[in-house]
């Protein structure tokens, strides 16, 4: 190895490298300097901080308990006690939208990180294999995506039973097949670039192409499906805990409670408008962040 | 060197037989016939240890499908490749992958070649996380050896592909196909996507990697002054079959096949009061789906005969292995 000169001093040149002033920039640093531009996305990204939040710590911020049932005050009008006022029975409105956060942005989150995993494995199985495989598995999600979504939903809600674990599922299995087709259109993109032909020109692996190439180029569409599925996921949860397929009482949901303040609209309306409110809110802010996430990673706005 | 030469030509590096390449075309739902494209057709070359073939054509004649297939990126129909003796085409996937470090391939577009989500140093460091078991500083080590010897600041150790030009992606490229000491490279066009003034850096260092790793090229090109200058031996292909194989010095000098000669009329002449009859093909390419019978190039030549559309022409030794597929060359060398 004659070629190669050696280095006498690798050591320092070694820290030259290390500690070189020049700044480099990764994708994602980029991205997140022009995420930081966009006011608006920032704005909702802190209101989603604030949702979290107050997920996380809502037994601390709740004046009540939100299954309290004080019967002296059923369907209480706003006061200094109850800000939002009670419900039919007595319970503090305020305390169970708080709950409600929490059982909402979970089941979304997580029913879309399931619905995440199942659509960017087969998505980029069905993507990167090709042929048989991939004609197997779009025959699948074609299936899955010819149903309504909302009745698909509630025949398995009826068919599994109701209960917070098999709502997690529910939602899963009807919106993987979005994520999927996405992921495996990416995929079946990235697959003729020249770098996967270069790596697979060393040697590697079919999953290693998967794992190192296809992956990490295919993470800010993965990123951007989970930001903008998860209010979707969180409609799919208040429609059909509305239609008491979801959620149970006593357990507070925004969509069991637009459901059990029906009929008291006409003089009791802000127990029903204010969990609408809070899905409202939740959702908005998720999908313009969601948006903006977008734009920020989208490499075609690079310059 | 003569002696040394005769001896590398016994034992050659890779044999290339009958290889062909069919890519299967769709012809309607209900048909039965199915149509093939001979990207590839029934090509056989042999490429000796340490030395540049150069692979001319125009655009569509099957020349980076050759490339790819002989190091199976692309699977071919049928044929044998011969790699230092061994039957390359028998390997199985695991054997496969680990012979892979003996060649490598350079790419023609320095853009989608390497990963935009990886460092340079990552991108370098990828066939030695495949092919060897080397520790991390172990693999740094080399890693900004082979920076330096294509000529990149090892400071850009961390930087990520986009921050570079054109020439410089080549580089990393390049540095990365070296890292592992292969035998043979294939050059997909590596210069023919970079300027002009660039083209002469990549060529220049390719040529000195050459001089001092001794690894064969492969060296792939529609460029004629950059074959010139960087092969030993060329060959012209046209429509998936080589039509001419010469020493480089036989093929400029004493071109024998009326495609070659066409190519070369067409190189412009810096000189302004020489004047050279220009050649020019008339028509397009004809589409490889459904090639021209006999000579796949008599519907373009200007020396076309009945026997051209009749009877294909055998790829015939003309001396000195200057090998050409014409009908008309025999008269023109014993003239």
């Amino acid at each position: 190895m004659k070629i190669f000169r050696f280095f006498t001093k690798q050591k320092e040149f070694e820290q030259e490298v290390l500690s070189s002033d020049i700044e480099y920039s990764s994708y994602y640093k980029d991205s997140f300097k022009r995420l930081k531009k966009n006011k608006v996305a920032m704005f909702c990204a802190v209101v989603i901080v604030l949702l979290i939040l107050i997920a996380i710590f809502a037994p601390l911020i709740c004046p009540y308990d939100p299954t309290h049932q004080d019967y002296a005050a059923i369907l209480s009008p706003p006061s200094a006690k109850h800000l939002l006022g009670t419900d039919e029975y007595g319970r503090d409105i305020l305390s169970r939208i708080i709950y409600g956060t929490r059982i909402s942005l979970s089941i979304g989150v997580v029913a879309q990180i399931l619905a995440s995993i199942i659509g960017v494995a087969l998505g980029a199985i069905a993507g990167y294999f090709g042929g048989i495989v991939d004609t197997i598995i779009s025959r699948i999600m074609e299936v899955f995506a010819a149903f309504p979504d909302l009745i698909f939903a509630m025949a398995i809600m009826t068919f599994m039973g109701k209960g917070v674990l098999n709502l997690f599922v529910a939602l899963g299995l009807l919106t993987w097949v979005r994520t999927a087709r996405l992921i495996r259109g990416s995929v079946m993109q990235l697959k003729e670039k020249e770098y996967v032909e270069a790596s697979k020109a060393s040697g590697a692996t079919s999953f290693r192409i998967i794992m190192k190439h296809l992956f990490p180029n295919s993470l800010s569409t993965i990123i951007v499906l989970v930001t903008l599925g998860i209010p979707n996921a969180i409609m799919y949860e208040a429609s059909l805990s509305f239609l008491g397929l979801g959620v149970q009482p006593p357990a507070p949901s925004w969509g069991n409670m637009i459901s059990a303040a029906q009929p008291y609209i006409s003089y009791r309306s802000l127990y029903s408008v204010m969990p609408g409110v809070a899905i409202m809110i939740t959702v908005i802010a998720f999908n313009i962040f969601g948006d903006g996430l977008r734009d920020a990673l989208d490499p075609k706005l690079r310059t | 060197m003569e002696n040394k030469k005769e001896e590398t030509k016994k034992v050659p590096l890779l044999q290339v037989r009958n290889l062909k390449k069919w890519f299967p075309s769709k012809s309607g739902v209900f048909s039965r016939k199915k149509a093939y494209i001979k990207a590839v057709n029934d090509i056989s070359f042999d490429v000796g240890y340490g030395e540049t073939i150069g692979i001319v054509g125009e655009s569509g004649c099957g020349k980076s499908t050759m490339g790819r297939s002989v190091l199976r990126l692309i699977e071919p129909t049928s044929g044998e490749i011969i790699f230092e003796g061994k039957d390359f085409m028998k390997l199985k996937d695991a054997e496969l992958r680990k012979s892979r470090s003996e060649m490598q391939i350079i790419f023609q577009d320095p853009y989608a070649s390497l990963d935009p989500r990886m460092t340079v140093g990552e991108i370098i460091a990828e066939p030695l996380d495949i092919q060897t078991n080397l520790s991390k500083e172990e693999k740094r080590e080399k890693i900004l050896k082979v920076m330096e010897v294509v000529g990149l600041n090892p400071k850009y150790y961390n930087r990520y592909p986009h921050e570079f030009s054109g020439g410089q992606r080549q580089r990393i490229g390049i540095a990365r196909a070296i890292i592992l000491g292969p035998k043979l490279i294939v050059c997909d066009e590596p210069v023919s996507a970079l300027d002009v003034s660039v083209q002469a850096q990549v060529i220049n260092l390719l040529k000195k990697l050459q001089k001092d790793m001794g690894m064969a090229y492969l060296f792939i090109s529609h460029d004629l002054s950059v074959i010139k200058h960087i092969s030993d031996r060329v060959i012209v292909m046209y429509l998936g079959n080589i039509v001419e194989i010469a020493d480089k010095d036989d093929l400029y000098n004493n071109t024998l096949h009326p495609y070659t000669k066409a190519l070369l009329s067409s190189i412009p002449i810096a000189a302004r009061n020489v004047k050279r009859e220009k050649i020019i093909m008339e028509g397009d390419l004809p589409s490889p789906a459904n090639p021209p019978s006999g000579c796949v190039f008599h519907t373009r030549c200007y020396m076309a005969q009945d026997i051209c559309s009749k009877e294909a022409p055998k790829l015939v030794d003309y001396g000195n292995g200057h090998k050409c597929a014409c009908h008309f060359c025999k008269n023109k060398v014993t003239e």
